[in-house]
């Protein structure tokens, strides 16, 4: 593993483009922004075509020998399947709005980081494959044609896209480099070339329905954990049950909720407010087969995405709930918005979704039948049916991070910001350019996530933790929330690297700290162990 | 390549285009194939090309409904919706494509990035730039109101709006020096603003080194011919007059499929015509294009409703995909043993298999 700089070298980042022609700079590799090459194993796990010895660092990647036509092949029919694709291959004028918009060009100054250029590696093939002009011309017309040098430049620059989509706000046209992205990926994963970090968990999720493998009866224990723990500080035990039959309402969430901190926090908001809920007669159950709502699947391709994501209305119709409630994730919910009804509806055997607490329609997830978990609870607090202290959160002063999905792919504003401003205090915003829909990516999502890449991850986080760093400095923001798995796992390396002061949560484990249950025990500190404002000294 | 080559091979490109009719006018007099061949060619290339390009875009299916959402969605009823940067239907996004393509909605956001490290800090912010947007604005809508204003060329009797067009955009009589014969005729504001925005646009192209970076040969060939346009259509206007009565004549023969070239007609005015033949041949084989495609653009012209109602993939086909049963059969044992419920026990499969 390359050593990651040192947060002020790392910062010394020129933007200027340098004069020399891009498709005359071929590309180099550097250790730190790449991750490691999928292993044969998990490629098999799940059927990838042309699985194969490689390293990123290698000269030769040991292609198979018509590696070309499989390109050409995917290529073309992609055009036929996908009109963002082929529109966004025809229509870019290259304005340049979009250059400066993307996180990993402000960390990095990579002029290939550009959304556009990210785009134009691809386009210039396409010419000259598919435009006449392109033929005719080649160059003059800004055609090349596919080398392996071009090949490994895609593969680069597709790894170094987080599919965050801040760059499709501003273009003029709506091109949508993760569109491009997704189905560079799927290209290159025809050719046996992805990550270790992506098809290893693409293999858990298929094999074991979660992304690290943990097996049914671990997912289990570690929630066990949690209900323990949650005794602890509340003296109460939840009652959660696995793949009841007959419940009324399945819960899915993010694997990485049941096992890395602090979404392990966001874990036990959740089963604390189910708890809280099950005398005014909610009946919910977990899945240990659809133990996963993140997808990595939609990393790899739409296929594998569809793949992975089946699991959910398979579990559903098994156990005959009559709708299904998500937890906090971005891509998962891009996927469950955007996707999820298209892969694998009609979900015609679930129920309209309605809240057995308020008696709230979810009219807007009338067909998909999958209820956010935070528009959920945004609906109880506006119901007053959750008794809240705020104050126990008083000692957090708090900012809240959208994730690039949920803005940009439903635009779920507003509804986290209801649920945190009623259960803290201190709440501040960032700067407006880097919010909402125009929100920065934790500089890891998509699959990048590894340790190998690391210098990457902390380059594209960089403009968010800039963000942070202001409102910390402005108003002493010691926390900021979120409300997706990968930015719980990402954002607290990248807050140890650039802002040192703050921390992560996810919206339940606020949730579960303000919430006063009937016969607790006096509440001394929260979910992580830590003495609550004014309880020091108990 | 280097960005002077790409400058330099649209701009030798654009030489040979206003050299061809100078020379084949000029020279060897061929007044019908730059008069009417050229026109006809040149406006069957455009429609047909046109209309191919958006056929083919047409015919690959939009799979999965994906509008990139710039608002709060549809949601309770006491949460503020933006009903037009996030449509949740065919209403809104009528709405959100009229502030695109009339207004550039998505340009209007334009920022840049300042970037400032120094010894107290890093500092990202984002400064205020809509001379992008301006520009865009500008060069669009003179472009239009100066192609309605030469209505006056291909209508007789000449509609209202063109009177008032002229008007409006002329309402400066500022007096230009005659260099040709004796008439001042009033400056078109438009014609004015389109030269300023172009040259704004050219500027900008090769000054912003990100944009310089990415910017190819047809990107600036465009540009120049554009420029050539308004070139010789100022030229003729203010300094080589040229007997518009021909003209006209020439124009509104081509319209009623009876064409003829009067005599008279100067040289200039061919170079005129053969650029904007060029330009509209072009339109269809290159990135021009962009103004059939915002129309189509998935990001932006579907509503975010795909909870609500189901998009339909036509393409979709059936998965492979680890099925219950599968997995209960590997984890039956620790499932059983963790209390978990299961479908089979394991007596009851093994009483399957005999």
């Amino acid at each position: 593993m390359a050593d990651t700089p040192k947060p002020e070298e790392l910062t010394k980042i020129d933007h200027t483009a340098p004069l020399k022609g891009w498709m005359d700079t071929p590309v180099e590799l550097k250790p730190g922004i790449y991750c490691h090459a999928a292993s044969p194993d998990d490629l098999r796990a799940v059927d990838t075509p042309n699985v194969h010895e490689w390293r990123p660092g290698d000269e030769d990647w040991n292609l198979p020998d018509n590696w070309k036509n499989i390109v050409e092949d995917g290529f073309k029919l992609r055009l036929d399947r996908f009109r963002s694709f082929k529109l966004f291959m025809d229509i870019c004028v290259r304005c340049g709005a979009c250059a400066d918009k993307c996180h990993f060009f402000i960390g990095s100054g990579d002029p290939k980081n550009m959304p556009v250029l990210r785009a134009e590696l691809f386009r210039s093939v396409y010419r000259k494959k598919f435009t006449t002009g392109g033929k005719l011309l080649g160059r003059l017309a800004g055609a090349r044609d596919l080398t392996e040098d071009v090949l490994k430049e895609w593969w680069y620059y597709l790894y170094q896209c987080t599919e965050c989509r801040r760059c499709s706000l501003f273009c003029p046209y709506g091109i949508d480099t993760a569109e491009i992205t997704i189905i560079g990926r799927e290209l290159t994963n025809d050719l046996g070339l992805n990550t270790g970090w992506i098809a290893g968990p693409v293999a858990n999720c298929y094999l074991k329905s979660n992304h690290i493998g943990l097996l049914p009866h671990v997912i289990k224990d570690n929630i066990e954990f949690f209900v323990d723990d949650i005794e602890d500080v509340t003296g109460i035990r939840m009652e959660p049950d696995f793949n009841r039959k007959g419940a009324e309402i399945l819960f899915v969430t993010p694997s990485g909720d049941y096992f890395a901190d602090p979404g392990t926090y966001t874990c036990m908001g959740y089963l604390m407010l189910f708890h809280y809920l099950k005398a005014q007669g909610l009946d919910i159950t977990w899945s240990t087969y659809a133990a996963e709502g993140g997808n990595f699947g939609f990393f790899t391709s739409h296929e594998m995405a569809k793949r992975l994501n089946a699991k959910i209305y398979a579990e559903a119709k098994r156990l005959g709930v009559k709708w299904i409630l998500g937890g906090e994730c971005g891509h998962m919910w891009r996927v469950i918005h955007q996707y999820m009804d298209t892969f694998n509806g009609p979900a015609d055997f679930l129920e309209e979704p309605v809240s057995p607490i308020t008696g709230t329609r979810f009219e807007n997830a009338k067909s998909t039948k999958m209820v956010h978990i935070v528009e959920f609870t945004a609906d109880l607090i506006k119901h007053n049916k959750l008794k809240l202290d705020p104050s126990r959160n008083d000692g957090l002063i708090l900012t809240y991070h959208d994730s690039c999905n949920p803005a940009r792919g439903m635009g779920f504003l507003e509804e986290p910001r209801y649920v945190i401003k009623n259960v803290c205090n201190n709440f501040y915003e960032m700067p407006s350019n880097t919010i909402r829909e125009q929100t920065f990516c934790c500089g890891s999502g998509a699959g990048l996530n590894a340790g190998e890449n690391m210098e990457l991850r902390m380059r594209g986080g960089l403009p968010r933790a800039n963000a942070v760093r202001y409102v910390h400095e402005k108003y002493g923001v010691n926390m900021m929330a979120c409300i997706c798995a990968i930015d719980r796992a990402a954002l607290p390396t990248l807050m140890q690297y650039w802002v040192p002061e703050v921390d992560i949560t996810g919206v339940h484990e606020l949730v579960a700290n303000a919430l006063v249950f009937k016969g607790e025990k006096k509440r001394t500190t929260n979910l992580r162990g830590e003495p609550l404002p004014g309880m020091e000294d108990e | 390549m280097n960005f002077l080559v790409s400058i330099a091979v649209s701009f030798v490109a654009f030489i040979i285009v206003v050299l061809i009719p100078w020379i084949g006018i000029g020279v060897f007099g061929m007044h019908t194939f730059f008069g009417i061949v050229v026109p006809y060619a040149a406006m069957a290339t455009f429609f047909l090309g046109v209309i191919l390009r958006v056929i083919g875009w047409a015919r690959s299916p939009v799979p999965f409904r994906i509008p990139t959402t710039a608002g709060q969605e549809e949601s309770f009823p006491w949460i503020k919706t933006n009903p037009v940067d996030n449509p949740k239907d065919t209403k809104g996004v009528i709405a959100r494509m009229l502030l695109e393509i009339l207004c550039f909605r998505s340009l209007f956001r334009n920022v840049r990035l300042e970037y400032r490290d120094a010894d107290d800090g890093t500092r990202i912010t984002f400064e205020w730039e809509k001379w992008l947007w301006i520009a865009a604005i500008v060069f669009h809508y003179s472009f239009l109101v100066i192609f309605l204003r030469h209505f006056r060329f291909f209508t007789e009797p000449i509609p209202g709006f063109v009177h008032v067009l002229e008007k409006l955009d002329g309402f400066m009589q500022m007096g230009v020096v005659p260099v040709v014969g004796f008439g001042v005729p009033g400056v078109y504001i438009t014609d004015m603003l389109l030269m300023a925005a172009l040259t704004y646009l050219f500027v900008r192209r090769i000054y912003i080194s990100q944009v310089r970076y990415v910017s190819l040969p047809q990107d600036y060939f465009p540009l120049f011919l554009i420029l050539g346009l308004g070139t010789t259509g100022i030229l003729m206007r203010y300094f080589i007059r040229v007997d518009i009565t021909s003209v006209k004549e020439l124009v509104l023969g081509l319209f009623k499929f009876s064409p003829s070239v009067p005599d008279g007609i100067g040289v200039i005015f061919f170079i005129h015509l053969f650029i904007l033949c060029v330009l509209i041949s072009y339109i269809p084989f290159s990135k021009l294009i962009h103004m059939g495609g915002i129309f189509l653009s998935p990001t932006r012209n579907l509503a975010n409703n795909s909870r609500k109602f189901r998009h339909v993939n036509p393409w979709d086909y059936p998965v492979k995909v680890h099925t219950y049963e599968e997995y209960e059969d590997e984890f039956r044992d620790v499932l059983i043993e963790a209390g978990i419920p299961v479908e089979k026990q394991p007596d009851e499969k093994a009483g399957e298999s005999e």
